[in-house]
This record gives structure tokens, sequence and C-alpha cells, in this order.
């Protein structure tokens, strides 16, 4: 048996860039947080930001429905050909990171049905501050907390918000209501993150998904190079 | 032969997408059929005698070398749901995916250009096997034992079922699994003369409709 055989041709497996026919796959961003931190609309706002310029598709994670692409098949930020659901057994941590074959075939599906692809958008189902993603199916992830959610996340740290590659807090608009100090959050995120970049945002806001929007079309720039 | 392969490719962690299924015990469990330790002993017996059966001798075939597309044909004659051999098809998928990765070889290359979207779970488990250095019992253990080992794992999270107890089940269903094996690898020995006909074809009624209602459910927290 030849264990350290290199993977070639349709033996590829997961994080290969080149695609069985050779081509270069999309670029795969992945989205995790807690339940409710906004992480279906941000999908949302980033496919209608984005959706003129680039070819792109979805995959969700529900828990245990198909609330979250039926939320953006209503929502029709997309044709539903480009918007696929994973079902994930309870623990939507394990289908993003323990055992991610589920997604890397959605993945793989998509770019079929409806490729060449530049991006495929990965969003988790809710979850808790230590979910993230595996490597083998996303190049960059984000995680996306809000400051309902309470302040203090930030300073707790963890995975996702320690170790994510764009860490958002969204709906900065609910901060005066529910009594968050975004400046404080600011400061934990940094000390956490050090160089990391973290973005503010509320979707309600004129400038809505922009920041993140930006961030994606950089990655994408890094990625096609 | 390495015995530690085994362990390996029958660990439950082992990255082949089972842990979003719960081998019908999701439907059992809202039919009321599973409600405590007593009754998941008594789905998983009932799954490992129908099921269970089929797919050890399934993969001991596989793992014999028999014609893994003829193999496949024969696991869905005995798979009247066709809710189940989706499922049984997305999870060969995705065990093939994982078995290339730990044991490259040019068998499971074949069946997967054959079968780009997925031969029966069971099949690819034994050529997995093969793959791996195992032999036909290897493989019928695997089959066998995922057979209990799923829906028991599920109940826990479904009926939040005290692992320890769920654990024992598994552990007195043990001399049981042990025959069930003995029996399909027996099976999968005559089909080399005698062809797929030789197969077992048990079957649980009760699996087969409850996964059709359950592919009709519009909340649920496992695909099958």
């Amino acid at each position: 048996m030849h264990l350290d055989h290199n993977h070639d041709g349709r033996a590829a497996v997961s994080a290969d860039a080149r695609r069985p026919d050779g081509s270069r796959r999309a670029l795969r961003i992945g989205l995790g947080g807690p339940v409710g931190s906004g992480k279906t609309a941000t999908v949302a706002a980033l496919c209608r930001a984005l959706r003129d310029e680039l070819s792109l598709a979805v995959v969700t994670n529900d828990i245990y429905t198909r609330e979250d692409a039926e939320f953006l098949l209503r929502e029709a930020v997309l044709p539903p050909e480009r918007i696929t659901a994973v079902e994930t057994g309870a623990c939507p941590h394990t289908a993003i990171r323990d055992d991610i074959s589920a997604n890397l075939e959605a993945v793989e599906d998509l770019e079929d049905a409806v490729g060449p692809l530049d991006l495929v958008l990965v969003e988790s189902g809710g979850d808790n501050l230590t979910a993230t993603f595996s490597k083998g199916l996303v190049d960059a992830q984000i995680f996306v907390i809000d400051v309902a959610g309470g302040d203090d996340i930030p300073r707790k740290g963890g995975p996702g918000v320690t170790t994510a590659d764009l860490l958002v807090v969204n709906k900065t608009d609910l901060a005066p209501y529910v009594g968050s100090d975004l400046a404080r959050m600011a400061a934990d995120a940094k000390a956490q993150r050090a160089e990391l970049p973290v973005v503010f945002q509320s979707l309600r806001s004129e400038t809505g998904v922009a920041d993140v929007a930006a961030w994606v079309r950089a990655r994408l720039a890094a990625w096609a190079a | 032969m390495s015995r530690a392969a085994l362990l390996v490719l029958a660990d439950g962690r082992f990255p082949a997408g089972g842990h979003a299924h719960s081998g019908g015990a999701e439907a059992a469990v809202k039919a009321g059929r599973i409600s405590g330790a007593a009754s998941l002993a008594d789905f998983c017996r009932g799954r490992l005698h129908t099921a269970g059966l089929v797919a050890a001798a399934l993969s001991a075939a596989a793992a014999l070398g028999i014609d893994p597309v003829a193999l496949d044909r024969a696991a869905d004659a005995r798979t009247p749901s066709p809710a189940l051999r989706v499922a049984g098809r997305k999870l060969g998928r995705q065990l093939m995916r994982a078995a290339r990765a730990a044991w490259p070889s040019a068998e499971l290359d074949a069946l997967g250009r054959e079968f780009p979207k997925g031969a029966h779970q069971p099949v690819v488990l034994g050529l997995a096997a093969r793959a791996a250095g195992l032999g036909p019992v290897d493989a019928a253990y695997c089959a066998a034992y995922e057979s209990v080992s799923g829906p028991a794992t599920a109940t826990v999270r479904l009926l939040s079922l005290d692992p320890f107890d769920a654990t024992g089940v598994l552990a007195r269903l043990a001399p049981e699994v042990d025959r069930v094996v003995d029996r399909g690898v027996e099976a999968a020995r005559r089909v080399v003369d005698e062809g797929v006909d030789a197969l077992p074809a048990a079957s649980a009624p009760l699996l087969e409709i409850g996964a059709e209602a359950h592919a009709r459910w519009g909340v649920r927290l496992f695909a099958s």
C-alpha cells in the first residue's frame, strides 16, 4: 500500500486547488457563529452585493430544518440551483470540522451543476463559540457574532473569535438598546486577534455588508493570483 | 494484515458521514417504537438481523473481490425504499472519499469512476476493507456493528438517553453481532460459486416505511 501516494485526478480529496478536470476550483469561504448572530442575513447581503460581478453559490448547514436554505430561496438572492442544504445530524460543528464529507460533496456538486464558480459560501448552522471550519473544507472563515449576544464575547475568546480570518460584530445598530459597549468589544477583539481583521457592521445601515464584501473581494483576488 | 486497520475503519469518528444518519432511529423514536434502553435494544436487534445481515454479507462479498457492480445491483434489489437507496449511495460516496484518502487503491478508484454519485455503502465498505488489507470477516464486522451503533448513538441525541445505557445495549448485542457476521460471511463465500442470489435478502418493512415517511418530514435532526 502506498499511504504517501499523491492525490491526483479523481482521487483529489478535499483542499486541492484543482478540480479533477484540471480547472481551478472556486474559493470557499465559511461563515460560522452563534445562533441568531446574523450569518444567513450576511450571506444574503453578500450574495446581493457580489452576484453581478461573480459566479457564486451557497451551501447551508441547518441544524434540524431547511430554514436557512429556504430563507435564501425566498429572498431570491440566488437562483435555486445555486443553493444547497446539507443535513448535519444534530451536530453542525461535526459537519464543518470533524467529518466534512457531506459539505465537500455539496460544494463539488454545485461546481459540476452550475460551475465554473468563483466563490462558494459555506454557512454553518448556528453553534457555539468553539465551532470552526476544517481547512479541508474552506480556504478562509468568517466568524459572525452580534452585539446583543453580550459584549463580553470578544473578551472570552474561543477558537471562532480568536482564529477566524475575519471577525464580524453584527447588529451594531442595537448596541444602545442592549447596553453593549462597542469600543470595549473592539479593544477586546484586538487583544484576542492581534492583526487579524474585525468588521463592525449593521446590515440596516447604508454601508450594510460593504466592508465584508470588500474583504471577500480581496481574498478572491489573492486566490486567483 | 494489520489488526489496527480494522479499528481505523470501524471507528465511529472515521469521517464518512455516518454522524448525520440515525439508521431509522429518528422515525422509530417519533413513532414511539424507541422510548428507552429496552426498546432501543429491540430496535437494534431487529435492524441487526435484517439490514445488518444484508450489509454484512454485501461487505464480505466485496472484500472477497466479487464484482462490486453486481453487488451494487444486489443492494438496490434488497432496498425497497427509494429514500434508503438514496441514503445508502450518499453514504457510499462519502465513505469512498475517506477510504481513498486512507488507503489509496486502484479498485476503489475504479468503483469511484463507475459510480461518481456513490455506490451502496456496504459495497464500498467491503472494498475499503480490502484496500486496507482486511478480509471478509473484518468487513462483515464493520457492517454489522455499524448497523446497530448508528441508531444507538442517534438515540442518545434524540432521547437524551443515558449514554452508558446505550453502550450497554451494544455490548449485550455483541454475541448476536458475531452470529450475524458468521452468517453474512458464509453467504458471501457462496456468492463466489452461486452468484449474488446467494446473498441474504432479509428485510425490515417498518424500517423501509419509516424511512419513506422520515424523508418527507419538514423538521428532522438526521438525514435518514
